[in-house]
């Protein structure tokens, strides 16, 4: 740095000035933002909310080929027990064309990583596309889900195979916590 | 524009007032002696209706907030309530939701009489964009709204809109939690919609009066959208403009009765008569008629660009339908106004019209309806009758080469004479193959005017061969399809290409239609003077 410019900087009493100015402003934005987050964070879901978070679903009481609907954070969840023939029909179709393709052992793991039971399905009841409820069999090709909406297909593993939807039905995040029932989230 | 103030208070009372506060010459200077364009037609009067419609939901919704309960168990209770049991309950619930689609019929004109008149151009380009922030309001306002009374379109119309919002990437899925206060739409959700709903309507007057400040600086266009020469090309805003806008009031009050009064649920729909069910979808899922055109929009996009999937393709196009009219006093590069000397434009603009009615239509059908196809679909199922049907498993040594084995299986079936084989797989190397061989070949052609129509004829056809057959070979032939989606990709192309090419490119180009001396001089004002 030049003495002139120096001499310059250190000989106006504006440069305390600015830098108070810098300050206080910097400091008023600070606690204008630390004001705002409190306003902004309080439309995010709340504890009690966040504590609806899991479901526990006694299974012995879903026999073999019937489908149950249980609540998950305000959404349906569709819990299949699936027969033999709807097991074979998702294992075969796991080397079929698929739009998003996924092995159906790859949809049955546990959230902890643990392989799930071929019979237990359980899925999230929310059509990728736009969130509709898809219905059991009644309208679908590949013996799975059908979608009202928009016509989209989902076959016994709950894989999309025509129609708009663009990805799989979500699987909701299970384990067994028993050999008879889950806990969902 | 208005000049210096002309007005004289003439008591005592009124004399000391303007001294302290001056209200009484700012509503004189504003909307008795503010100077209109004499030449004014009716498309003019719809500012009056507006702030008439904006009255009229403030109004009655606040009433209906005295009775209305935002809770999920009892919200749609407390709408029939309001209208079965609350003393004139009825009539104001039918203001409050009729209302809302008058509030959007008026705007629409509004809007479609500033693009014709060019009333987006300097100088009131702020003017125009205050007014896209209002619509956009208006927008978010009635989304919340219908919400509110908690049926199955309600519910379900929400849940799609805030699943939108969770095909942005990155920040969507939290943002669409952010905004439903949980993980799905539910008390939070609708708790938050109410307050909102509450909300915005203020805020929409706070910029309709920004919106009238900047008209009454730069002053009203008019239809020729040559600017005013002279105080002599004026009217005194009363009682000239003022009995004008009162008439198309009248006007616009009787059509708006015709449903309160006769038909209050026409423009609804009826399966919002159904108490929201989370659990179960409706037949179909369509918005309010006034935002069909953009909903059309979103589905027109069933294709992926590039990396943006089809889904978030729908919703940017979306916004940007609504973005682009922000932008649109830069990208009309015509230097004339009006579209009464564009006579070019003038056919565009027409077009325009039409495709966003054609957008409108598109948005409440089924997108994969077809309108018109080249032929049928036709399917050719071979079977072989007779014969002897032979199976054998087979294991490929990886799964890469599982097409390779396939094929060669199925080569080694023909060397043994097999009429016809089919392969199915069982898992990522073994399958088996089926093989008739000997017996007669099959052909039957079946043609159908849908896909699901001819996928039944198979199915029939299947089972009348029964098992005669041991396994069929099906050939399917798509015939080329128009569908709704293609009518609304059509029009949504129209739609942009209007504002980014026609507008931009035809400003510079066209050659305007002379505008009569009768108006380009002020020839009355050299009378005058
Ligand atoms: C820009 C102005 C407004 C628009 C466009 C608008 C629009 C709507 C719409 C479309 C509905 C659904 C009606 C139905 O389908 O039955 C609704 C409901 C409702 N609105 Fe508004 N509204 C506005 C202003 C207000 C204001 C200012 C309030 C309260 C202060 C309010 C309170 C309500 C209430 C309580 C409901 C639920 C009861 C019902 O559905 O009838 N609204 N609004
Ligand atoms: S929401 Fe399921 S197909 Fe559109």
């Amino acid at each position: 740095m030049s003495a002139a410019t120096n001499q310059a900087h250190a000989g106006e009493e504006g440069t305390r000035r600015d830098f108070i100015y810098i300050a206080a402003g910097a400091a008023a934005a600070v606690g204008a933002a630390a004001t705002i987050w409190p306003f902004i964070d309080q439309m995010n879901p709340a504890a009690d909310t966040l504590a609806l978070s899991t479901t526990e679903v006694d299974l012995s009481a879903v026999v073999v080929g019937q489908q149950i609907k249980v609540m998950w954070q305000g959404k349906p969840v569709f819990v299949r027990h699936r027969t033999a023939a709807e097991i074979a029909a998702a294992q075969r179709d796991d080397y079929a064309n698929l739009k998003d393709p996924q092995h159906d052992a790859e949809r049955l793991l546990q959230e902890n990583g643990q392989p799930g039971k071929a019979e237990w399905l359980i899925l999230q009841a929310s059509c990728t596309h736009l969130g509709c409820v898809p219905t059991f069999v009644t309208g679908s090709s590949y013996g799975g889900w059908f979608c009202p909406c928009h016509g989209s297909d989902y076959d016994t593993s709950g894989r999309i195979r025509r129609g708009p939807a663009p990805r799989n039905l979500d699987v909701a995040p299970y384990v067994f916590v028993t050999d008879t029932s889950i806990r969902i989230g | 524009m208005s000049g210096p103030s002309t007005y004289e208070p003439k008591t005592a009372f009124t004399r000391w007032l303007d001294k302290r506060l001056p209200i009484i010459r700012f509503g004189y200077d504003s909307f008795v002696a503010y100077p209109t364009p004499r030449n004014l037609n009716y498309w003019w009067t719809f500012g009056a209706i507006l702030a008439l419609c904006l009255v009229v939901q403030i109004v009655s919704g606040v009433v209906l907030a005295m009775h209305y309960v935002p809770h999920v168990d009892y919200a749609f209770a407390s709408v029939q309530r309001i209208e079965r049991d609350v003393p004139y309950g009825w009539l104001i619930q039918n203001m409050h939701a009729v209302g809302a689609s008058m509030f959007f019929l008026a705007v629409y004109l509004h809007m479609f009489k500033g693009l014709y008149y060019g009333s987006y151009k300097a100088p009131r380009e702020v003017l125009w964009i205050l007014g896209c922030i209002i619509y956009l309001l208006m927008v978010a306002t009635a989304f919340l709204g219908y919400s509110l009374p908690w049926g199955q379109m309600s519910f379900w119309a929400a849940t799609v809109i805030t699943n939108l919002i969770g095909a942005l990437p990155l920040v969507g899925e939290g943002l669409k939690n952010w905004l439903m206060g949980g993980f799905s739409v539910d008390q939070p959700t609708l708790n938050r919609f109410f307050s909102l709903h509450y909300l915005l309507p203020f805020v929409i007057a706070g910029v309709v009066a920004l919106h009238i400040w900047a008209l009454h600086e730069s002053g009203q266009n008019n239809p020729t959208g040559v600017d005013v020469k002279s105080k002599a090309d004026t009217v005194p805003f009363t009682p000239h403009a003022t009995i004008k806008d009162l008439f198309a009031v009248a006007l616009f009050l009787i059509l708006f009765s015709v449903f309160i009064f006769y038909m209050p649920d026409a423009l609804g729909h009826a399966d919002n008569f159904i108490p929201a069910n989370p659990l179960q979808t409706p037949p179909e899922i369509v918005p309010e008629w006034y935002l069909l055109p953009f909903y059309a929009i979103l589905r027109a996009f069933d294709f992926n660009i590039g990396p943006i999937d089809s889904k978030l393709a729908g919703v940017l196009a979306m916004f940007a339908s609504i973005g682009i009219l922000f932008l649109l006093p830069w990208l009309d590069t015509s230097r004339v106004r009006s579209m009464r000397y564009r006579p070019v434009a003038r056919q565009f603009f027409l077009i325009f019209v039409v495709v966003c009615l054609v957008l409108g239509w598109c948005g409440g059908q089924n997108p994969a309806n077809i309108l018109a196809r080249s032929g049928d679909f036709t399917a050719s199922l071979r079977w072989v009758e007779g014969g002897q049907t032979t199976t054998q498993d087979f294991t490929a040594p990886s799964e890469q080469q599982f097409e390779a084995t396939a094929a060669s299986m199925r080569e080694t079936m023909a060397g043994r004479g097999a009429t016809m084989t089919m392969v199915s797989r069982a898992g990522a190397t073994n399958a088996t193959i089926t093989a008739v061989i000997g017996g007669t070949e099959q052909t039957r052609n079946l043609s159908a005017y849908s896909v699901e129509a001819l996928e039944e004829e198979i199915i029939a056809a299947k089972a009348e061969i029964g098992a005669g057959a041991p396994f069929f070979v099906i050939e399917r032939n798509t015939p080329m399809t128009f569908t709704v989606t293609n009518l609304s990709q059509l029009a949504t192309l129209y739609y942009f290409l209007f504002f980014l090419v026609i507008l931009p490119i035809l400003g510079l180009r066209e050659t305007p239609g002379r505008v009569p001396d009768t108006i380009a001089k002020p020839v009355l004002a050299k009378e005058v003077a």
